[in-house]
C-alpha cells in the first residue's frame, strides 16, 4: 500500500478546495493510503519570489516539521513543488532534511505516471480540452508528456492542443499584482490561444495559473471553463 | 595608474588572482568530424536554398562559359583587381567552401566580394569540406577571413527579406569538378 | 514602488501586433534550428558554451593580457578605457588628429552603452550608422527597440515618411525600394568616411583577432572601407582559441534568428591599415567581482531571451531603463547602475524560466532575477511590504490561526472592481480580471467532515 501525504498548497486549501478533494479520490482509487497533516500550510513561495529569504525559510521549516518522515508527498501544484524540491536547497543549504525530503516530494500528475506508473485512471469527462503548460512544472520539473497522456486515456475527452501552449499565463505570484497591466496583458494573450482551440475546458496542474485565467476568461464574458488536472481524473 | 593597470588591478581584485598567475587548461576543443562524401550537393543545396546560384563544370573552359552566362553582359572586374563604384560584377577565387551551409571561406578578403551587386566565385570541388568546423583545424589560421553565406540580406523593415542591402544581392558560385569519386582514396579532405 | 508605465505600448494595437509577430517569427525560427531533430548536439554545445565562457571570465585578466599581446604583435593598437568617457574621449581625439569628418559604424549595443554618438556629434563629427535598422533610427532621432531587430515597431509607411523628410526621397511603399534608397545613400558615406567604428561580437585571445557577424555587409564595409577601423567591445567579449568560435558560431545566429550562419561572420586578425580595439571596462570588473552572479557577463547578445520573453513581448525595448532591454537587460541594469536605479526591474517577470531555456550560454536569468529581487529587499525593503510578510510568515507558522484568518479574508474580499475596499493588490487585480468566487468551506474543513 503506498502512502500519501497531500500538501494541497494554500491557494487549494482555501480557493478551491475541489482540487484537494478530486487529489485525494484519484490516489485513493489508484491504491493509496492518502492523509492530510492538518499543519500544513504554504511553502514560502510568494516570500521567496517577492526577496524575502528570511521570512520564506520560517514557513520552510514549518514545512519540513509538518511532513518529516511522510513517505511520499504529493503536491497539489507545480510551482509549489518546484519551491520545495528546488529552491528549499538555497533557504537552507546543507540542511540534511531538505536533502532527504527531495527525493520524496512529487507533483500530483508526475506521482501519478512516474511513481504509481498509472497513465489511465479510469476517468470520463465529455468535451473538448486543452491544456496550459504551467511554467515551473514544464521548465523546472520537465513536466509535459505526462498530464498530456493522462487526459488523452480518459473516456470522452478530446485533447487539442494550443498554439502556444508553452507561453505564461502571466500569474508570476506577487507580479500578478505589482504590475497587472502586464499580467492582464498576458493573461489575454494566452486566452485568445485558448478560444482559436474551441475547447470547451482548459486544464492546468497548478491552480494559480487556473485562478489567472479564469478570473480574466469570466472578465472577458467567455463561457470557457477552467479546471486542475485533478478535476478531470477524478470524474466518472 | 593607467587605465591599463586600473582595470587589470580591479579584474584581478575580482577574481582574487594576482599578476602572473597561471590558469587551468581550458575546455577541450569541440570540433565536429564531418562527412566526406556528397560535398557537391549538399552545397548545391544550402546554397540554393540562400537563393544563390550554383553551377558545376568540369573544366576551366567550362567555367568560363558559365561565368560568361551568369555575367549577361554586365561589367567586371577578376581578383586582384580592385572594384570601382560603377562596377557591376566583381569575380573571385574562394579558399574553401562549407557544405553544411553553403559558405565560402575567403582569405584576406578585397572589396571584390562587397562592393559590386554580383558577385561570382570560381572554386574547385577539392577545396569544399564539410563545415567551418574542418577549417578551424588548419594551421596557422589566416590572418583574416570572412565567411560569406549567401546573398547579403535584412529583415529590418516590418521583418520583410531583402537582399542586396550593402553587400551584393546575387551570389554565383561555379564549381569546377577535380575529385574523382571512388569507394576508398577519395583525397580531399585537409 | 514605482514601476513604470506601460499603459501607451500596451494600448497601441499596431505596435502590440508588430512587437508580438516578429518575436514570435524569430522564436519559432530558432526553435526550428536547435531541435532535437535540427541539432542533435544542442544541449552540448550550449553547456560547452558556458564552460568555455565560465573559464574565460574566471581568469579574464591572463586572456585580456593575452589578447593584447597578439593584437599589438600584428600591428595593431589596444586601447584600455575605464569608462565610456574615456573610450569617447579617445575616439574624438584621434578623428580629430586625422581630420576625419564623416564616421560609418555598425551596430554596436556597446557604443549605444557609451553614447559614442551623441559625444561625436557634440564634437562636430557625423557619425552615420549603417546597419538599416539602425540608419532609420538615427534619422527619426529613436533608440533602437530590440537588440537585434532595432527598428521591429516601424513600419513600411514609418520608414518611407523618415525617408521623404530626411532624404528627400520619393514615397515608397516596397522594402525593396526603401532599403534601395539607403544602400545608394549609404554608399557615399562608406566611401568618404575617414574612420570606421564597429562592435565586436567576439575578441579572440590566442590570435589577437576580432570577429564580426552581421547580415548586410555594413560591418565589413565599416571595418575595411575607410583607413582607420576602430573596434569598441566590452571587456567580457573574450574567448580564448579562435577553436573555440566553432561552438559559438554554431550558436550565435541560430539563437538570435534561426539562421545556421550569418551572412558574414568576418575574423580579423592581420588587416591593412590602422585598427585600434578600445577595450570597455565601464563596470564590467565590478560584475565580475559577483561569482554568483559573474555569469550574467556571458552574454553573446544574440536576443533569444528577449523574443521568448512574454513581458518583452508585451512591452518592447522603449520600457526598459537602459540600453540593454529583456530579460539580459532585467540583470544587467541593477548591477552596473546599482539596484535603486531601477528597484523595480527585477521584479517585472512573472518568472516563466522561458529565458533561461534559450540561452544558448545556460545563464540562470531566473536564478538571477530571484537574486536581485533579495539583494533589493535587504538593502532598501519596502516597509508595509517587509511587515506583511513578517505577519503573513508568523501565521503561517500557526495552522490553527492561518485557517480561520484565511477564510475571514476570502469571505470579505470585494469582487467589485469599483468597491472603495479594492485597494492595493486587490485593486490591481481586480483592474484585469474578476476574483475566485470564495468557496463555502476550505479543503481542510472538507476533509475533516469526510474523515469523520
Amino acid at each position: 500500500m503506498v502512502r500519501v501525504s497531500l500538501f494541497v498548497t494554500c491557494v487549494v486549501d482555501q480557493v478551491f478546495p475541489n482540487v484537494g478533494i478530486a487529489m485525494a479520490d484519484v490516489l485513493g482509487r489508484a491504491g493509496c493510503e492518502v492523509e492530510f497533516r492538518e499543519a500544513q500550510t504554504c511553502c514560502g513561495q510568494p516570500a521567496f519570489n517577492s526577496g524575502y529569504r528570511d521570512e520564506a525559510r520560517t514557513v520552510a521549516e514549518h514545512f519540513l516539521k509538518t511532513f518529516e518522515g511522510a513517505e511520499n508527498i504529493v503536491v497539489a501544484s507545480g510551482s509549489c513543488c518546484s519551491m520545495i524540491s528546488h529552491h528549499f536547497a538555497e533557504l537552507l543549504p546543507g540542511d540534511h532534511r531538505v536533502h532527504d525530503l527531495e527525493p520524496r516530494v512529487w507533483e500530483f500528475s508526475q506521482f501519478l505516471t512516474n511513481v504509481l506508473k498509472v497513465e489511465d485512471v479510469g476517468a470520463t469527462f465529455e468535451g473538448l480540452v486543452t491544456y496550459h503548460d504551467s511554467c515551473h512544472a514544464l521548465r523546472e520539473l520537465k513536466i509535459k508528456d505526462g498530464p498530456r497522456k493522462l487526459l488523452q486515456n480518459v473516456r470522452g475527452l478530446r485533447l487539442v492542443e494550443m498554439e502556444p501552449a508553452e507561453e505564461c499565463c502571466g500569474f508570476g505570484g506577487t507580479f500578478s499584482v505589482k504590475f497587472p497591466e502586464i499580467s492582464g496583458g498576458m493573461a489575454r494573450t494566452k486566452i485568445e490561444a485558448i478560444e482559436r482551440t474551441g475547447a470547451a475546458t482548459v486544464v492546468s496542474v497548478d491552480s494559480s495559473c487556473l485562478m489567472q485565467l479564469q478570473g480574466a476568461l469570466s472578465r472577458s464574458g467567455s463561457k470557457i471553463g477552467t479546471m486542475h488536472l485533478a478535476e478531470v481524473l477524478a470524474s466518472k | 595608474m593607467t587605465s591599463r593597470d586600473q582595470i587589470l588591478s580591479s579584474a584581478r581584485a575580482a577574481l582574487n588572482r594576482r599578476a602572473g598567475d597561471s590558469i587551468p587548461p581550458p575546455p577541450p576543443v569541440l570540433l565536429r568530424e564531418g562527412p566526406k562524401e556528397l560535398l557537391i550537393e549538399q552545397f548545391k543545396k544550402a546554397l540554393e536554398a540562400l537563393a544563390g546560384k550554383v553551377v558545376v563544370v568540369k573544366t576551366p573552359a567550362e567555367a568560363e562559359v558559365a561565368i560568361d552566362n551568369a555575367l549577361n553582359g554586365r561589367t567586371f572586374i577578376r581578383s586582384p583587381h580592385e572594384p570601382t563604384a560603377a562596377t557591376e560584377v566583381g569575380i573571385t577565387s574562394a579558399d574553401y567552401a562549407l557544405a553544411d551551409t553553403g559558405s565560402l571561406v575567403i582569405f584576406e578578403p578585397t572589396l571584390l566580394s562587397l562592393l559590386p551587386p554580383c558577385h561570382i566565385a570560381v572554386i574547385k570541388e577539392s577545396q569544399i569540406v564539410a563545415s567551418l568546423d574542418d577549417v578551424f583545424r588548419l594551421r596557422p589560421l589566416p590572418g583574416s577571413m570572412v565567411v560569406i553565406t549567401g546573398p547579403s540580406r535584412t529583415a529590418d523593415i516590418e521583418m520583410r527579406l531583402v537582399r542586396g542591402v550593402h553587400g551584393p544581392g546575387e551570389i554565383h558560385v561555379i564549381i569546377i569538378e577535380d575529385v574523382t569519386h571512388s569507394d576508398s582514396n577519395t583525397s580531399h579532405h585537409l | 514602488m514605482k514601476t513604470p508605465d506601460v499603459t501607451a505600448t500596451l494600448g497601441d494595437g499596431k505596435l502590440q501586433l508588430a512587437i508580438y509577430s516578429a518575436t514570435a517569427r524569430l522564436a519559432d525560427r530558432r526553435r526550428e534550428v536547435v531541435s532535437l531533430e535540427a541539432m542533435p548536439d544542442y544541449q552540448q554545445l550550449r553547456q560547452h558554451a558556458h564552460d568555455i565562457k565560465k573559464h574565460t571570465l574566471d581568469h579574464l585578466d591572463y586572456y585580456l593580457e593575452q589578447l593584447e599581446r597578439n593584437i599589438e604583435a600584428r600591428g595593431g593598437k589596444v586601447i584600455w578605457a575605464k569608462d565610456g568617457a574615456e573610450a569617447c574621449a579617445f575616439i574624438q581625439k584621434l578623428a580629430r588628429e586625422r581630420g576625419v569628418k564623416v564616421i560609418v559604424k555598425s551596430k554596436s549595443m556597446t557604443t549605444e552603452e557609451i553614447h559614442l554618438n551623441e559625444h561625436l556629434e557634440a564634437g562636430g563629427i557625423e557619425a552615420v550608422e549603417t546597419d538599416l535598422g539602425e540608419y532609420i533610427l538615427q534619422l527619426s532621432g529613436e533608440k533602437p527597440f530590440h537588440i537585434i531587430a532595432p527598428a521591429l515597431h516601424k513600419t513600411i509607411g514609418d520608414v518611407s515618411n523618415i525617408f521623404e523628410r530626411h532624404l528627400h526621397s520619393q514615397p515608397e511603399t516596397s522594402p525593396e525600394a526603401l532599403t534601395k534608397i539607403a544602400r545608394i545613400a549609404l554608399r557615399e558615406k562608406f566611401l568618404e568616411a575617414g574612420m570606421g567604428i564597429t562592435g565586436a561580437n567576439f575578441l579572440v585571445a590566442d590570435s589577437g583577432a576580432i570577429v564580426l557577424v552581421e547580415n548586410e555587409g555594413n560591418a565589413r564595409l565599416s571595418s575595411t572601407a575607410p583607413k582607420i577601423h576602430v573596434a569598441v567591445s566590452g571587456i567580457e567579449k573574450i574567448i580564448p582559441r579562435a577553436q573555440d568560435l566553432a561552438v559559438f558560431l554554431k550558436l550565435l545566429a541560430r539563437s538570435a534568428t534561426g539562421q545556421p550562419l550569418s551572412v558574414y561572420t568576418s575574423f580579423l586578425a592581420a588587416v591593412p591599415g590602422e585598427f585600434y580595439l578600445v577595450l570597455l571596462d565601464n563596470g564590467r570588473t565590478r560584475l565580475l567581482a559577483d561569482e554568483s552572479k559573474r555569469q550574467s557577463l556571458y552574454c553573446i547578445r544574440c536576443g533569444a531571451c528577449l523574443n521568448n520573453c512574454p513581458v518583452y513581448r508585451k512591452i518592447g525595448g522603449y520600457n526598459y531603463p537602459w540600453v540593454y532591454s529583456g530579460p539580459i537587460g532585467k540583470i544587467l541594469t541593477p548591477q552596473f547602475m546599482g539596484i535603486e536605479h531601477d528597484p523595480w526591474l527585477p521584479f517585472a517577470s512573472s518568472l516563466c524560466g522561458a529565458c533561461g531555456e534559450v540561452c544558448p550560454v545556460k545563464i540562470e536569468i531566473p536564478r538571477i532575477l530571484l537574486e536581485l529581487r533579495s539583494n533589493k529587499v535587504s538593502s532598501s525593503p519596502d516597509n508595509v511590504e517587509l511587515w506583511s510578510f513578517k505577519v503573513w510568515a508568523w501565521v503561517m507558522k500557526h495552522p490553527k490561526i492561518y485557517a480561520k484568518l484565511a477564510s475571514a479574508a476570502l469571505a470579505a474580499a470585494p469582487t467589485d472592481k469599483d468597491s472603495f475596499f479594492a485597494v492595493g493588490p486587490l485593486k490591481n487585480w481586480l483592474s484585469q480580471r474578476d476574483l475566485p468566487v470564495p468557496p463555502a468551506k476550505s479543503f481542510r474543513e472538507l476533509w475533516k467532515k469526510r474523515s469523520k
